[in-house]
């Protein structure tokens, strides 16, 4: 066993890398369930995102074309959702599951012939002056422009959702859709531009993993990370920047455990492999004290 | 336009309905589908099935569809309690891998002893027992501080799935098996193998427990106690909270019971078709289970045809998959679209489409 092979600023920076995907979904689905709505799909949004993505950034060699199909693909999956759970009234757990056993077998044919291949690299940019700081610098300034657009995406939700009229209304139709009814709004319309736009995210998540942390196209990829997500909007208590806390944290045992596993720690690669997964659970387990949207998974249907 | 007026009663002729529906559907798109991969959709659609019962090779496919069926069965008995009541365990591939750990555990502790009359039981009740410890964890955890079950039994599959590895690779690793991963062959040593017991008919002890959860879960349904607290607690559970239902309580059981039930399932499985315990003997039958579930409408009569026509298209998915190259995904695709259109055909179930303007 060798820890003096790890390097705690290697380490944080790759911590930032490894809860990216996280925190792409998780931001979307904040914004879902936020709306009232909650879509267990999320694992099948990002593996059809995944995929997508790298087949546009294959065929095209662009990266950023790739996130843009990602985006596509994962929004054109969350419709199918929206419309079993918005127009024809169907249970939302249940939809979820099958978005997700659905997204994985779509996924799986898509990606037939692209096993092996390697995605065009994604630079990364080091941000002027500011990475050259040291320490601070390759842990935060460093990185590919995805890692500061999954933060972006954070910090627009939280403004979105606290200073815009639209944001209120949001809320407004996820804490009580009748009553957001009765005052005019469009409770499916803003329903279904939310299961998008969380469905555009996870897309996008899912590409980060198979265009820059891989990155590489194999089968059922994504590993979880779908429902980590959903886990960490719990854990973040439906707040956008605990959302960020809830990520880091998963990355950081990600991140932790992979290095163990490098250094050849006496604990048996399997048990270091479940650690996330556990941490997640200990996770919820601690911080499911907050208070969910008033009608999350309820079925909305306007009856005159 | 359009509209959709909720009825009063649901319509007790689109419960029948909408599954069959669904499944016409599903081969509907699913031909469209095989079409644009290039392959001739109604020979597709005839491979997966109809060849699987009635083609030249039916004899041997025929035993195949009840050795799929089985666990598929067992499992979405058990995940059909829960889901009535709106307890959503779907971490039942989870359960199945550690039911079937603790079993083989069991039966390679006494080997070589020749003892099929003790050992043989006891890996039985390793299966439930190693599938309910499993279940309890997100039950328990919901009962005392509210976490999420669908979470953290989904959590616990990957957990189960490494510890699986880690077993495969070194604990229970085939001391003579030269150095390479998975256990020694549980089918193949006589007191611990699930054998068939009808020659060439596919039916072993998994089966014939598959068959009995179907029987004792349609009586308790509906004619026991519990039965009725599960029904009450889904439609109202504030109801249900009135009549003396206790929620914790219900949580427990039905999510012990899916365990034991997933659990049994993967020890008839790694006793029996799969013979041992490698890094991934497990094939999914926890998640397809739940669209059986679904799909049977969480009735037992309906899970155990439903749980056959899955079965009908993992083996004729595998029959396509040969003769016309069909790819494997293809199927997996068409099991969850499955799903997906009886999900959208159930809005029959509980309102009608009204013709006219909205005023």
């Amino acid at each position: 066993m060798d820890f003096s092979s790890i390097n705690p600023i290697l380490l944080l920076a790759s911590l930032m890398v490894a809860a990216t995907p996280i925190i792409l979904a998780a931001a979307g689905e904040l914004v879902v369930e936020r709306a009232g709505v909650l879509n267990l799909g999320v694992e099948g949004m990002m593996i059809t995102g995944a995929i997508t993505g790298f087949i546009a950034t294959v065929t095209t060699g662009s990266p950023w074309i790739g996130f843009v199909a990602a985006a596509a693909g994962g929004a054109g999956l969350s419709l199918l959702f929206a419309f079993l759970t918005q127009i024809l009234l169907s249970n939302q757990v249940a939809t979820g599951l099958a978005l997700t056993l659905f997204g994985l077998g779509l996924s799986a044919l898509l990606g037939q012939g692209y096993n092996g291949i390697k995605a065009p690299e994604f630079p990364r940019i080091d941000i002027p002056v500011i990475s050259e700081i040291p320490v601070l610098g390759p842990i935060l300034f460093s990185h590919d422009p995805m890692v500061y657009v999954g933060i972006g995406i954070v910090a627009g939700i939280w403004y979105f959702l606290r200073y815009s009229r639209a944001g209120l209304v949001l809320r407004a139709v996820g804490e009580n859709h009748e009553a957001a009814h009765a005052l005019g709004y469009h409770v499916i319309r803003i329903r279904v531009l939310a299961i998008m736009f969380g469905g555009a995210c996870a897309g996008l998540g899912g590409a980060y993993i198979s265009l820059v942390r891989v990155p590489q196209w194999t089968d059922g990829m994504t590993a979880g990370a779908g429902w980590i997500a959903l886990a960490i909007v719990v854990f973040a208590s439906w707040r956008p920047w605990r959302l960020l806390i809830g990520a880091y944290l998963f990355g950081g045992v990600t991140v932790l455990q992979l290095n163990f596993q490098a250094a050849g720690i006496a604990i048996p690669v399997e048990y270091l492999a479940m650690s996330p997964y556990i941490a997640t659970i200990l996770v919820l387990v601690l911080m499911s004290a907050g208070r969910a949207p008033g009608s999350l998974g309820k079925i909305f249907h306007a009856s005159r | 336009m359009l509209t959709l007026e909720k009825r009063a009663q649901p319509s007790k002729a689109w419960v029948y309905v909408a599954p069959i529906l669904a499944v016409i559907i599903t081969m509907i798109v699913g031909g469209v589908v095989f079409a644009m991969l290039g392959k001739p959709p109604l020979e597709a659609i005839r491979t997966i099935f109809y060849d699987p019962l009635f083609g030249d090779f039916a004899s041997y496919s025929r035993p195949q569809l009840l050795i799929k069926a089985g666990p598929l069965i067992l499992i979405a008995i058990g995940l059909s309690f829960g889901f009535r009541a709106g307890i959503w365990n779907i971490g039942a591939e989870g359960q199945y891998i550690m039911g079937a750990l603790a079993a083989a555990a069991t039966g390679l502790a006494f080997y070589p002893m020749e003892a099929r009359w003790l050992i043989f039981p006891l890996m039985v009740l390793a299966g439930l027992a190693g599938g309910m410890v499993w279940a309890a964890i997100p039950a328990f955890l919901r009962i005392r501080f509210k976490t999420n079950e669908i979470l953290v039994s989904l959590m616990l599959v990957y957990v189960a799935e490494a510890i699986q590895a880690s077993m495969a690779l070194n604990l229970l690793r085939n001391p003579d098996g030269h150095g390479f991963p998975g256990s020694r062959n549980l089918s193949q040593y006589p007191s611990s193998a699930n054998l068939e017991l009808i020659a060439n008919s596919g039916v072993h002890w998994g089966v014939m427990a598959a068959l009995t959860a179907v029987i004792f879960a349609y009586f308790i349904l509906a004619r026991h106690r519990f039965g009725f607290d599960v029904r009450l607690a889904g439609q109202s559970p504030r109801a249900a909270g009135f009549a003396g239902v206790d929620a914790g309580r219900l949580v427990f059981i039905c999510m012990l019971i899916s365990g034991a039930l997933a659990g049994a399932a993967g020890m008839f499985e790694v006793s029996g078709p799969a013979g041992r315990v490698s890094i991934d003997f497990n094939v999914g039958y926890g998640f397809t289970a739940i669209i059986v579930a679904f799909l049977g409408r969480l009735h037992p009569v309906g899970i155990l045809i439903a749980g056959l026509l899955m079965a009908l298209t993992y083996i004729g998915g595998e029959l396509a998959q040969l003769s016309l190259g069909l790819p494997g995904a293809a199927i997996q695709l068409f099991q969850g679209m499955l799903l997906f259109f009886l999900l959208a055909v159930d809005v029959m179930t509980s309102y009608r489409i009204r013709f006219g303007k909205t005023e």
